[in-house]
């Protein structure tokens, strides 16, 4: 035997060691059984994810290519909803509110975390976990407790009415600034939870070297902090566009299907409200799922990228015991996504 | 570290407006829960538990809490049923199809519930299958809605109590793979899974899309009944909202006091 196949064999033996080495070990037949067992465990999840996942999306997919007169493949739900003057607003309606949103909801992130990393570890923990909280305010709930606080008879509007203040005069909740606004409030703890570990990753010592060096704390931020900072702030930045791209209860719920917003139009198209085009549904359905994957993908590469840069100080934390508990903690927020 | 631990007043006064801003709505919803009348002064004049005691005894309520509680418990329980033998068998027997498992998981959490539900509705409605604005199709879309938390929850329980070692030692020690697993493995991811099972459930407790747009129409919970009933009156929807997020609220507490008893559990 070469030494090279030697190498390989031992390699082989190696990688599979550590995976269930007594079934390599048992006899033949034994390990022939179990590996039927170890399949049928896999069953039961294979059935549901097929069901209720896989073909949904491959009916939603081969859907958006058939004509919703005669069913036959085309491109013409594509071309309808890139072309007509209403869904092109709706797409771009989307794309702006989740574009103004985000950005607000990463500048208030962005300097709140910093701030937040300012206090001890306990007060720290007790501000997110309040602000946590709040991200379970999402939805319907949220969207009643802006109109109680600013809708045309809301709390503030009557208030400042009676005190001659007009600072909400031409302030209309129901407006796309009022929508705005409303998606701001969703999006700034979010945008906090995901921002402010990467804050650990500056360290004291950069800070004091920079301003040895007579850098001004601007200078520092500029040309040090903000692009350590980037692929983190990149990163929210995708997880909070998806999140407004997706979000349908809370637009719904403020002003019912008046919105014309992507997430609104598919599901008033789908419910059947308005007209039965499924088919245009789906090609709408498959646009706003690519916007949303993509911005995901974002995240995801932005991740890859900020593990690379951070070392040491910033890498330590995930594994003891506080920073468990944050990782339900993000889960708990981007849950929330779903249903704002 | 001294300086981190002495935050100055901008950052105390930053971080207090921050939590003002995120409170106030919670606040006012509170405040307009219990207000016996409210209408142009800084807090009401009167205060009154009216508004809940007609809550607690609608029927219509009653029946949506009802239809939450009974259609979460069932998606969960059915996703830990399927998805302890499958993560298991995944991180135990084949590591190498994990990659394809995470892709999986992953894609319920990119894809808006908007999306889902559009491809759920073409798909059962109608069809071999027509089981469209019934409950089974609410609970298979409630299953793939909590798959990563359900995949995230039950692996990391899996690989902190080192499975695939508990297995072996419990198969030199003469152990069928089915009893190690139900005498050894399970009974150790137990406070694990929990964490991931509460979590799932407030999920789905607060699920408004896919349940308004799949069964909306027949079946309603407590989300779509609040949306029903925003338009009417602010007090008892106030109330709704409340009960809601109380709910809510002492789940996650449960949930944090859990992920802190097994952050302790692990140091130590």
């Amino acid at each position: 035997m070469d030494s090279r196949r030697r190498l390989r064999l031992e390699r082989r033996r190696l990688l599979r060691a550590p995976k269930g080495w007594f079934l390599v070990k048992s006899k033949k037949k034994r390990y022939r059984l179990r590996g039927w067992l170890w399949v049928l465990g896999l069953v039961p999840f294979a059935v549901m994810v097929l069901a209720f996942q896989l073909a949904p999306v491959w009916s939603m997919l081969s859907g958006s290519f058939r004509s919703d007169a005669d069913s036959r493949w085309t491109w013409h739900n594509y071309y309808t909803a890139l072309n007509s003057p209403f869904y092109l607003k709706a797409i771009e309606n989307s794309l702006l509110i989740s574009a103004y949103s985000s950005l607000i909801g990463i500048v208030v992130g962005l300097v709140c975390a910093y701030s937040v990393t300012r206090f001890a570890p306990t007060v720290r923990d007790r501000i997110l976990m309040l602000s946590n909280m709040t991200s379970n305010f999402a939805g319907v709930p949220l969207a009643f407790a802006y109109i109680i606080l600013l809708g045309s008879n809301g709390v503030f509007t009557l208030l400042f009415r009676e005190w001659g203040w007009n600072v909400f005069d031409g302030f209309d909740l129901y407006s796309w600034t009022g929508l705005t606004l409303v998606y701001v409030y969703f999006q700034v703890p979010l945008s906090l939870l995901l921002l402010y570990p990467s804050f650990y990753g500056i360290r004291e010592q950069w800070k004091e070297a920079a301003s040895l060096l007579g850098a001004s704390s601007w200078q520092f931020w500029r040309s040090i902090g903000l692009p350590i900072l980037a692929p983190a702030i990149f990163g929210t930045l995708g997880i909070l566009f998806a999140n407004a791209m997706g979000a349908y209860a809370t637009a719904y719920a403020l002003v019912g299907g008046n919105y014309n917003l992507l997430a609104i139009r598919i599901g008033s198209i789908v419910s059947g409200d308005v007209t039965n085009q499924p088919n245009l549904g789906s090609a709408l359905a498959v646009l706003l799922a690519c916007t949303t994957l993509l911005a995901v993908s974002l995240n995801a590469w932005m991740t890859k990228r900020s593990a690379r840069y951070l070392t040491g100080a910033a890498k330590a934390p995930p594994r003891t015991g506080p920073v468990r508990q944050r990782g339900t903690g993000v889960a708990l927020a981007e849950a929330k996504e779903g249903t704002g | 570290m001294t300086e981190r631990n002495q935050a100055g007043w901008g950052h105390r006064t930053l971080q207090s407006l921050l939590l003002l801003y995120l409170l106030l709505p919670l606040a006012a919803t509170a405040v307009y829960a219990f207000a016996g009348d409210w209408q142009d002064t800084v807090l009401p004049k009167q205060w009154t538990l009216e508004w809940f005691e007609n809550l607690f005894q609608d029927t219509r309520f009653l029946e949506a809490l009802w239809n939450s509680l009974y259609l979460c418990s069932v998606s969960v329980a059915l996703s830990l049923a399927v998805m302890i033998p499958a993560v298991f068998v995944l991180t135990v027997y084949a590591p190498r199809l994990e990659s394809l498992m995470k892709g999986i998981v992953v894609l319920p959490y990119a894809v808006p519930g908007v999306v889902a539900a559009v491809g759920l509705i073409r798909t059962y409605s109608g069809g071999p299958i027509d089981i469209a604005g019934t409950a089974y199709l609410l609970v298979g879309a409630y299953f793939v809605a909590i798959l990563p938390y359900m995949y995230q929850g039950i692996r990391n329980s899996l690989l902190t109590v080192s499975a695939p070692e508990l297995m072996q030692a419990a198969g030199l020690l003469g152990a069928g793979p089915v009893r190690a697993f139900l005498t050894v493995v399970l009974p150790n991811i137990v406070p694990g899974i929990l964490v991931s099972t509460l979590l799932s459930f407030s999920v789905l407790f607060g699920e408004f899309v896919l349940t308004n747009m799949l069964v909306g129409a027949h079946i309603q919970t407590v989300q779509v009944y609040l949306s029903r009933r925003m338009g009417e009156s602010g007090h008892l929807a106030s109330a709704i909202a409340i009960s809601y997020f109380a709910f809510i609220l002492i789940l996650s507490m449960v949930l944090m006091k859990l992920g802190q008893l097994r952050g302790r559990r692990v140091k130590g």
